[in-house]
């Protein structure tokens, strides 16, 4: 547990080292211009648009760090030829897997966190803006505390876009890992298609074949309940909790498997 | 170290100096396309937005207002709004619970040319939409009942809207007289005022603008009431019709000149009292008398 305690810091370290955390700097000021410039462009939409924009912005930002960085974690590391000398030491290579993955998800974690408060504290500002007449009219406070549900939900797709990016890279190029965790990631949003195929299908196996890839493949539309919390819809808790623990499941999967083909992959 | 600063800074001054160039001369060369929407299927959008359907409408919204507001203020006698619908329908089918997008909307829609496309079916079928998806919403119930009061003067049809809007959940006790009112004095101007009355009340900034708006328009045809009452008076006294406003203050029917609730003042022309055509009341709707 301590090694990967120590891979993970290293991980994180080295994030903050090649700038990943800049990032934040572009989500702000992209919530800041774009909050200012709508009030002359729409017609007293504002905080909506901000609390989409704003979650979209989380997901997508970290979706790139998410994939980028964990496409490369293991190929890296076999690339300038520092795996030699990280697995003579006394470390498992389950060890260097976990704390890999714990090293990125800490990145996203610090992320995602910032990101939240600058986004809530946008709100708060714009909310002193408005009258209360207006804010009356709202199906949701503009600082609606029911948002950080769909925060959690993105935290845990980005987990699992990690550990598909990290699984991938354990023995693909970064290139074909990038392209495979994209497509799969789109894939999972047409999970719905997936499980209707066969109304549309007459093909007995067809119709089997696309039902199976339904259960199998990762569905990150279950992760995506941001218009349902920008409209103040109700999300219950068990939702949260089940789909959060779908997702800590399938990323177990993915890391045990990260693990299987790491042992197994030659390095000499 | 220096250099290379002084050189960021002249080439900059260069970039900003030749885009003002490039700005005086009217920027790129004009090409008479028209506006474009790729993707008009709702379905095929939904699917291709991915997790990203909220934002997506945020974007075909910020379009649909910008296509309308910019046409309008074309000054183009033939002016078209072909996109405002398609966009309006894309909006909604992202966000189908984008209430501002349908109660806007319609108004955009049913407003008449050149202030408007004047497509009241579209209005309502936009509004008929939102009441699918949420069928509680007695809004957009009422808003239907208000095209077919305002645009189309079908005051039966309006006043059976009126009243399934008040038999809504949450639906105001208010809306049930009006539909009576409607149905007993479709069209009369203080019934009109009731409803603009109540629309007023609207939490949405963009409503009660509208709102105020409609009873500006309404106290001027109220006026233009009056004041044409005395310049018919004037011509059967003096046996001519009005020429100025002049004549009126000096037979003594005025004390001063006129105006619209915006300030501009009214036109009088051959006897016959109009609203000026730069007035922001401009034009006045069709309505029967008072």
């Amino acid at each position: 547990m301590r090694m990967i305690g120590h891979v993970a810091v290293n991980v994180f370290k080295e994030s903050v080292r090649d700038k990943v955390l800049y990032n934040l700097v572009a989500f702000a000021v992209l919530l800041i211009v774009v909050s200012y410039l709508l009030g002359q462009l729409t017609a007293g939409q504002d905080v909506k648009i901000i609390k989409d924009l704003g979650l979209a912005a989380i997901a997508t930002f970290c979706l790139f760090i998410a994939v980028f960085i964990g496409i490369g974690l293991v190929w890296k590391e076999v690339e300038r030829r520092s795996i030699y000398s990280l697995l003579s030491k006394p470390i498992r290579r389950s060890e260097f897997i976990l704390g890999k993955y714990a090293g990125l998800v800490l990145t996203l974690l610090v992320n995602v966190s910032i990101m939240t408060a600058a986004f809530y504290a946008v709100l708060a500002y714009l909310d002193t803006q408005f009258a209360e007449s207006v804010r009356a009219g709202w199906p949701a406070p503009a600082t609606d505390p029911g948002m950080l549900k769909a925060i959690v939900l993105i935290f845990v797709e980005l987990m699992l876009v990690t550990a598909v990016a990290l699984f991938l890279s354990t023995f693909s190029s970064p290139f074909l890992s990038a392209a495979l965790t994209f497509g799969l990631w789109i894939v999972g949003h047409f999970n719905a298609d997936l499980r209707n195929f066969e109304a549309v299908v007459e093909s007995r196996p067809a119709a089997y074949l696309a039902r199976g890839l339904y259960y199998v493949l990762p569905n990150f539309a279950a992760f995506d309940v941001k218009a349902q919390v920008v409209h103040s819809l109700p999300v219950p808790s068990s939702y949260v909790a089940t789909t959060a623990a779908y997702g800590g499941v399938y990323v177990s999967l993915l890391l045990t498997a990260a693990v299987m083909v790491f042992s197994r992959r030659d390095f000499k | 170290m220096r250099f290379p600063a002084v050189l960021l800074i002249l080439l900059m001054g260069g970039v900003i100096g030749l885009q003002a160039v490039h700005e005086r001369r009217g920027g790129v060369p004009a090409v008479d396309t028209p506006d474009m929407l790729y993707v008009r299927s709702p379905e095929a959008m939904r699917r291709l937005a991915l997790s990203y359907r909220s934002v997506l409408a945020d974007v075909y919204w910020i379009r649909a207002v910008q296509h309308y507001g910019s046409t309008r203020l074309s000054n183009d006698p033939n002016a078209k709004y072909d996109l405002l619908y398609p966009l309006l329908d894309l909006t909604t089918s992202l966000d189908p619970r984008f209430n501002v997008a349908y109660l806007f909307g319609a108004l955009f829609l049913a407003g008449p040319p050149p202030g408007g496309p004047g497509r009241t079916d579209l209005a309502i079928a936009l509004l008929e939409k939102g009441l699918q998806a949420q069928p509680d919403k007695w809004e957009f119930a009422e808003n239907i009942g208000f095209v077919h009061y305002w645009w189309r003067q079908d005051y039966p049809e309006a006043a059976a809207w009126f009243t399934r809007a008040a038999e809504m959940p949450g639906g105001p006790f208010w809306l049930k007289s009006m539909a009576a009112v409607t149905l007993a004095e479709g069209g009369r101007r203080d019934s009109s005022r009731v409803l603009w009355q109540e629309i007023a009340k609207s939490d949405l900034e963009g409503l009660r603008n509208e709102a105020q708006r409609r009873l500006a328009q309404l106290d001027a045809m109220d006026q233009i009431d009056q004041l044409q009452a005395a310049a018919d008076g004037f011509e059967r006294q003096v046996g001519r019709p009005v020429a100025d406003w002049d004549d009126l203050r000096r037979a003594g029917y005025l004390r001063g000149f006129p105006a619209d609730p915006t300030g501009t003042p009214y036109r009088i022309q051959s006897g016959r009292v109009t609203l000026d055509e730069t007035s922001r009341l401009h034009p006045l709707p069709v309505q029967p008398a008072g």
